[in-house]
């Protein structure tokens, strides 16, 4: 006889039940938490309090971390294959959430060499460009691919030194919250990710309109979800991220970032 | 002024090395904690004020003073009686038939010629100032420069110039500059003495500034930036960094000290340019020839040259002005 | 005979005073009336209506100018559009060309473009003309070059223009706003419609002037003028595909709002609050100069403007020695005279915020410093002002003043700097003075701003990236960066 699992939400390090103490069924037999707007609210919480610290990682560190998510996501490679339906399909999916992150793992300690600059100044300062994070992200992955899609949503905001708050796919959440698992798993400080299940027309509006999130990342949105989400992003001048699921390019991790530009003069 | 201020570093520092001499810790303390100065920002600002546009009336008023400020100089191997007297004569009457133009404010030569100065400006309200202390390297024996300097106050000169040793200075050996500069204050008696830093050799503006405070503590009169026998001579922000030294030490001690610019300072535009900082930088009471010099060998006739053509609107030529 | 004694001390009575010193203007030729400039020409406006932009020194009217509606801006849109097929296929050694001479006339017309930028909005002629403008044609120069090497600058990418940029400008920097807009989007192949501030559009005529002498192809830029509500014509017109704005956060929220689901690319430049850090071992004199120019450069009117003032508490008293002796200095007045320092603020409603703030500060219970000095009679102006004993929670504290005005906290140590720096909605810019160089390096990287002026202040070039964290807005401006905002790099 099996020792079912209780899915649960992925909060500040911690799996947790929704405060709510609500769930829903998406394929009408396992429970998932259908975390709530005050689930929403803790995630944001941890994920700010993260953020400091997990900015001022080092690249390389971060890197490690990442590719620690890569070795933890093959090493569990058969359990997602099953969740994801198995089958070829999903073998494929799995290389490719894991090729991921392996790939954004190897990012982290170059992108600021091609994303940053030194500029030439006409004057006696010295003046250079570098990337920073924004911050806190909300990302709102895809449903298809479940796991891939999320994957790539997550690493290019962690790569660059961000925190996120992730909401499951409605439709399909168990590789997202098992994904949880493998981040909590590869020495990511708590709350760095959070990744939350429910309905997404109750938690993305709270999401999209928090004053404490500095960009939201819509790729697994409607059109009507976007435009909503971004005209709630205007509150706070949040960032909107809109790119296409299956993209992979150092240009989707500086859209996460801020560039920095420091001046100072040259003198004896 | 901040009597209340417990935290202000310099202040505590400048109070005792004025009251006494200091020993050699204290000084390098002093020394150390001197203010830094960025270079950058220093020239920035120099710029911006040279940028100011002193027309007509404040043109007028600024040249008068230029004159009135201005240590006429000679400093050549080849000075003699009569090359003297022909500039003491340029000193006292710098345009003659004209009597609107003011005297300078003093003749500067070397010691050997103080006579001749003194000699020829009896009478007049120019004052004779001389180099002393081995001008223009300071590299020389401390009772030579003592002597030196008591042979000129006693021809007469009413003003001394002494380089610092930069030798000593640049080796951090700051005591040997202070009890040098002490020393010499005292050989002074009553004539003023002006303290030559001799920038062009400092290499910093840092360096500058903990020069000039340094001099002040020791008890200058003027701080001066050059000899002129080096380049860079006088320029524009290092005067602002001792000008603002000035203002910072006179903050600390209510003691006015004096500033005097020069080496390369030859035309009008430049001499208002030192006025503008002056102005703005230690105010109105510095414009005087009490607290304020030009020295220069050549600047004299462009001024007279730029006061005729504010006077009169139309360009000069060189014919109409003596050379001395 | 030498001047008498009795000469010489009236002469030695009287204290420095410069004489005005007037910059010339019997070379500027402002028309009375201006239309738009759409399809490469000046047209009547189909609203028939006018305005008059005044100079806010002497409140004179200088023209009038046309109040942009919807016909207006579908026309300049659709011209946009038109020139847009060629002008982006035009061979980018060509484009850069064109930007090239834009950038060479500017230089040529410098002086006339300083005047007509001082009169029309108040900043200081010395600004105008040792600013504004140089940093105009450097901008234009600089991205000319880009036009024909975007390859380059994204590697693995194939860049490709958007379309129209619909681009709306604040008056604060008009020409060089404009310039700052409209040099990337046309390197990158772009086509613009321009909108500058109602209150000064001057320069931006001028500027029309300029694309027709260089011969650039009509409707590439087309500048149409009127006030907020021709603004937001421009950015939500169906035909323009990226909007760049920069102005207040207020109407930067407005814009992205009203932008949800368009689909068309943005980049906001915003306001700011920021922090000028000025720790114990700073070189003071300096950084008194770095105070002025941070807070009391273009009267204020400036977006990363230094309007907090954090000093070190062990060195607060002799640095507001220091500030309060500079102000003293500040000359306040005619924005055309070559000494002026502080000119004329740029609009009565500006003044009117101005003074708001400021009557708030005194009310909460600020400590107002201002250094004697002559208002004129006419005009808008404000003289420089300071506040001490503020607290972090007061209005002048959090809220972008936009005028003359500083505000003084302290602080204890680097990490209270840090905290009480970042202690607001906006990160624009922050200044940090010291002469140690891992604490600059540690403050810099912790200062959530996207410029960061260590022992400087105010600071800018057209290959340095600028733009904001938070609200300060998205997307940057200058530098390679800036170039990145013009083109869809997918």
């Amino acid at each position: 006889m099996d020792v079912r699992k209780t899915y649960k939400l992925f909060v500040n390090g911690e799996f947790v039940r929704s405060e709510s103490g609500r769930a829903y069924r998406p394929d009408g037999s396992v429970n998932v938490p259908r975390g709530s707007r005050k689930d929403l609210r803790d995630a944001v919480r941890a994920a700010r309090t993260a953020f400091p610290a997990w900015a001022a990682r080092t690249a390389m560190n971060r890197g490690q971390i990442l590719y620690r998510a890569a070795e933890m996501l093959d090493s569990r490679g058969a359990q997602f294959i099953g969740l994801l339906g198995g089958g070829a399909k999903a073998r494929r999916e799995v290389d490719q959430a894991v090729e991921t992150l392996v790939w954004y793992a190897g990012w982290t300690d170059k992108l600021p060499q091609i994303a940053g600059t030194v500029n030439p100044v006409a004057g006696p300062y010295f003046n250079f460009t570098l990337p920073e994070p924004t911050g806190v992200v909300g990302i709102v992955a895809p449903g298809e691919p479940a796991l891939a899609g999320m994957v790539r949503r997550l690493a290019a905001a962690l790569c660059g030194g961000n925190v996120v708050v992730a909401l499951a796919p409605e439709s399909r959440p168990l590789p997202a919250l098992t994904l949880a698992e493998v981040f909590a798993t590869s020495d990511f400080p708590a709350g760095v990710v959070n990744v939350l299940s429910g309905q997404r027309r109750e938690l993305l509006p709270w999401l999209a309109a928090h004053m404490d999130v500095n960009a939201i990342d819509v790729a697994g949105c409607t059109l009507d979800e976007v435009k909503a989400a971004e005209a709630a992003a205007a509150d706070n001048v949040k960032r909107v991220i809109k790119v296409t699921a299956d993209e992979a390019s150092p240009y989707l991790i500086t859209a996460f970032m801020e560039m920095k530009t420091v001046w100072h003069p040259i003198g004896m | 002024m901040c009597p209340s201020q417990p935290n202000c570093a310099e202040r505590r520092r400048i109070i005792p090395v004025v009251a006494t001499a200091l020993s050699l810790t204290h000084l390098g303390s002093l020394m150390r904690g001197v203010r830094s100065v960025d270079e950058v920002g220093a020239d920035e600002r120099a710029a911006s004020l040279a940028k100011r546009s002193i027309k007509k009336a404040s043109k007028l008023w600024a040249l008068d003073l230029a004159v009135r400020c201005m240590d006429l100089t000679t400093l050549e191997g080849s000075d003699t009686p009569g090359k003297v007297t022909a500039l003491c004569a340029k000193g006292i009457r710098p345009k003659p038939g004209d009597a609107t133009i003011p005297s300078v404010a003093a003749i500067c030569v070397y010691p050997a010629r103080v006579a001749d100065a003194v000699a020829h400006l009896s009478g007049s309200n120019v004052r004779v100032a001389s180099v002393a202390t081995a001008f223009p390297s300071g590299q020389s024996f401390p009772s030579i420069k003592i002597a030196e300097t008591e042979e000129a106050v006693r021809a007469g000169a009413h003003e001394i110039d002494m380089v610092i040793d930069r030798g000593a200075f640049l080796s951090g050996d700051y005591q040997r500059v202070y009890d040098e500069v002490v020393a010499v204050k005292e050989a002074c008696g009553t004539a003023h003495l002006k303290v030559i830093l001799e920038t062009g050799e400092l290499g910093t503006y840092d360096a500058v500034r903990r020069a000039s405070i340094l001099a002040m503590a020791a008890g200058a009169d003027f701080i001066k930036t050059s000899t002129g026998k080096v380049q860079p001579a006088a320029t524009l922000p290092v005067s602002l960094v001792m000008m603002e030294a000035i203002r910072d030490f006179v903050r600390e001690t209510g003691r006015p000290v004096g500033f005097k610019a020069a080496g390369g300072i030859r035309t009008s535009k430049q001499a208002i340019a030192y006025l503008v900082v002056l102005y703005e930088t230690l105010g109105s009471g510095w414009m005087t020839p009490d607290l304020f010099r030009l020295g220069a060998s050549t600047l004299l006739n462009d001024v007279l040259m730029q006061i005729d053509k504010e006077r009169t609107g139309v360009y000069q030529s060189g014919d109409y002005f003596t050379i001395d | 005979m030498a001047i008498t004694k009795k000469q010489s001390a009236e002469l030695a009575k009287q204290v420095f005073e410069y004489a005005p010193a007037p910059e010339a203007i019997d070379h500027i030729r402002i028309q009375p009336s201006y239309g738009h400039f759409i399809g490469g020409r000046m047209v009547e406006p189909h609203s028939k209506k006018r305005f008059p932009t005044i100079n806010p020194a002497t409140e004179k009217k200088l023209a009038e100018v046309s109040e942009g509606d919807a016909v207006d801006v579908d026309r300049a849109v659709k011209s946009a559009g038109r020139a847009f097929d060629s002008w982006s296929r035009l061979s980018p050694s060509h484009r850069a060309r064109y930007l090239f001479r834009i950038s060479r006339l500017i230089q040529e017309r410098a002086r006339e473009l300083a005047v007509v930028e001082t009169m029309d909005g108040g900043k200081p002629i010395k600004e105008s003309r040792d600013v504004d403008i140089p940093l105009s044609a450097a901008h234009f120069f600089y991205y000319a070059g880009w036009a024909d090497k975007l390859e380059w600058a994204f590697p693995n990418r194939k860049p490709r223009p958007l379309g129209v940029a619909g681009q709306v400008i604040p008056w604060n920097f008009p020409l060089l706003m404009l310039s700052w807009k409209i040099a990337p989007a046309l390197a990158a192949g772009n086509t613009v419609v321009l909108k500058p501030a109602e209150t000064t559009p001057l320069s931006a005529m001028v500027f029309a002037e300029i694309c027709m002498q260089a011969e650039l192809p009509p409707g590439v830029v087309n500048i149409v003028t009127g006030a907020g509500k021709t603004g937001s014509l421009v950015v939500e017109h169906p035909g323009v595909k990226k909007v760049a704005f920069t102005g207040s956060t207020e109407v930067g929220k407005l814009i992205q709002r009203a932008l949800a689901g368009t689909g068309k690319k943005l980049t906001l430049e915003l306001g700011g609050k920021a922090a000028n850090i000025v720790f114990e071992d700073a070189p003071l004199d300096q950084a008194v100069e770095g105070i002025v120019n941070g807070i009391y450069f273009n009267q204020g009117h400036v977006c990363c403007a230094g309007s907090r003032l954090l000093v070190q508490e062990s060195i607060a008293e002799p640095l507001m020695e220091k500030l309060k002796r500079r102000l003293s200095t500040l000359r306040l007045g005619d924005p055309l005279d070559k000494n002026t320092d502080i000119g004329a603020i740029n609009s009565r409603a500006q003044l009117e915020k101005i003074q708001g703030l400021v009557a708030s500060g005194v009310d909460e219970g600020a400590e107002l410093y201002q250094p004697e000095c002559r208002i004129p009679e006419r005009g808008f102006w404000f003289p420089p002002t300071l506040f001490t004993n503020v607290s972090q929670s007061y209005r002048i504290a959090r809220e972008e003043i936009f005028g003359p005005v500083l505000s003084v906290l302290t602080f204890r140590t680097p990490a209270e700097a840090v905290e009480k720096a970042n202690n607001t909605p906006y990160g624009l810019s922050a200044g940090v003075w010291t002469d140690k160089g891992s604490r600059i390096l540690w403050m810099a990287q912790r200062l959530r701003a996207g410029v960061v002026w260590a022992n400087t202040f105010n600071r800018f070039d057209p290959t340095s990236p600028f733009g904001g964290y938070k609200e300060s807005g998205f997307g940057r401006e200058g530098g390679i960066h800036g170039l990145a905002a013009y083109l869809d790099l997918n």
